[in-house]
């Protein structure tokens, strides 16, 4: 293997999972690279193989089809090689309840070969943390902030983070990613991290990954994708306003009133503003686009019915569009 | 040192909001030349933001000739915005105090006031100079909306 294929954090090929003979397939045809530094996204409703995916790359499940790789290794082929390099946090309750913080020290440091104890209590300590409180007695910032430390001290070249803020208050989600972002900047440290918070998202990560329907939709960096899509206004076209509202590109998501359309488009260019505009009908507006609405937009136009569940907290997308619309 | 937020609703990139910040902070003359820009990582653990964000804004900035990095010392403003001086911006903003005394006169209201302004702004660009200062290069986006046009 080459150099390059081996600095790359992590990369599938056609990665499929199934669960069960004939079952549904929770993953599928997922191809992807996540390169070194970087802190990726990875966004899609319930059910959309977010977990599944991050299991595959720990190791703690078997690819059904296709393959997957960390640092160009297989992490169940050569879990001795890779696993050291990789820290996961699960979804739900990622510590031993009845193990005092400082017993779980202990294992992290009986478990992995160079777990930096001076670390994880120094961080413990900055974050209020008594090394004598059992996890179970924390509270669930707390928990979630133990999970991390935890994982971080083996400072992983790979981070894999699943849902690590759902149940938190915002001022614990915001403790959090601070201590999570401080390592990225310090140890360069690759991250993944699912969250249905979209704000946190856009705070926090570099490149996104959408799945839907066990499928990547987007495996992208974040600046340009975002600043590649526009939301045309104008009257009531069908099928697509692209060419006559003066803008080369393709349809990403298209409603209509009575009177107007409204679509999401990618414009041709990569650039800032989004590509060229050529001629054009007047009474077409073209609205730049938050990354919030960009990946609404994605998400309904992939599940129409349940786009909503993907994401926790709007910011008034879906109300601006309704007022220009209306 | 200049304190950096983030505002999670302007519509506006991350990178961008800092660079912006930052510009603005000299133009108020809230920055001066040998000032100490914070690290990246402080900025980075103060806003839980993106490492690499905060890498472009910088470079962005260094860019422009704003800051520079001193090897062993960190980040440092190199030099303030041209036409930016203190003494620039009373003159212009009593000009704008008397403009705005006529306009409320006139019973215009904040609406129609900010659709002048933005217009007039729009009508005379910066004169073309090679590299000087250029307008903020997605304007548009930050305006919240374009016509296409």
């Amino acid at each position: 293997m080459n150099d390059t294929h081996q600095s790359t954090p992590l990369e599938t090929r056609d990665l499929g999972k199934r669960y069960g003979r004939g079952g549904r397939w929770a993953l599928r045809g997922c191809t992807l690279s996540i390169p070194p530094g970087r802190v990726t996204a990875l966004i899609g409703p319930n059910g959309a193989g977010k977990s599944t995916l991050l299991r595959l790359a720990a190791g703690l499940a078997t690819p059904s089809h296709g393959s997957v790789a960390v640092f160009g290794a297989d992490p169940r082929g050569s879990a001795a090689v890779v696993l050291p390099r990789i820290g996961f946090v699960a979804q739900d309750r990622p510590l031993y309840p009845r193990l005092s913080v400082a017993e779980m020290c202990e294992v992290g440091v009986r478990l992995n070969r160079g777990w930096d104890r001076a670390f994880a209590r120094s961080r413990l300590a900055r974050l209020g943390i008594d090394p004598g409180q059992k996890a179970g007695k924390l509270s669930g910032g707390q928990q979630a902030q133990v999970a991390l430390v935890l994982a971080l001290a083996k400072h992983p070249d790979l981070l894999l983070l699943d849902e690590p803020t759902a149940s938190l208050d915002p001022h614990s989600r915001r403790a959090f990613l601070q201590v999570l972002m401080e390592a990225s900047a310090t140890d360069g440290t690759t991250v993944v991290l699912s969250s249905h918070s979209v704000p946190d998202l856009e705070r926090v990560c570099d490149r996104l990954v959408i799945l839907s329907r066990a499928q990547v939709l987007v495996s992208e960096e974040i600046e340009p994708f975002v600043a590649s899509h526009r939301l045309l206004i104008g009257p009531r076209t069908a099928p697509s306003p692209v060419g006559q509202s003066g803008r080369d590109g393709t349809v990403v998501q298209i409603s209509h009133t009575a009177r107007q359309t409204v679509a999401l488009v990618r414009t041709g260019g990569q650039g800032r503003h989004g590509g060229d505009i050529g001629p054009h009908d007047a009474r077409w507006e073209a609205h730049p686009v938050g990354f919030e609405e960009v990946v609404l937009g994605y998400l309904a136009a992939a599940e129409p019915e349940r786009a909503g569940e993907a994401l926790s907290a709007e910011r008034g997308a879906d109300t601006r569009r309704e007022r220009i619309a209306s | 040192m200049i304190a950096l937020r983030l505002d999670d609703r302007s519509g506006v990139a991350a990178y961008l909001q800092i660079v912006q910040q930052v510009k603005h902070a000299l133009r108020l003359g809230l920055l001066h030349p040998g000032d100490q820009m914070p690290t990246i990582r402080e900025v980075v653990t103060s806003l839980a933001i993106n490492p690499n964000t905060v890498q472009k804004a910088y470079r962005e900035l260094e860019l422009d000739g704003l800051i520079g990095g001193r090897p062993g010392q960190g980040t440092f403003v190199l030099r303030t915005i041209p036409g930016a001086s203190a003494a620039n911006l009373a003159e212009m903003r009593a000009g704008l105090d008397r403009w705005f005394a006529r306009a409320r006169e006139l019973d215009l209201d904040d609406e129609s006031i900010v659709a002048l302004f933005t217009v007039g702004l729009r009508a005379n660009p910066p004169p073309a100079r090679a590299s000087e200062d250029e307008p903020e290069p997605n304007a548009a986006q930050a305006q919240g909306t374009e016509r296409v046009a």
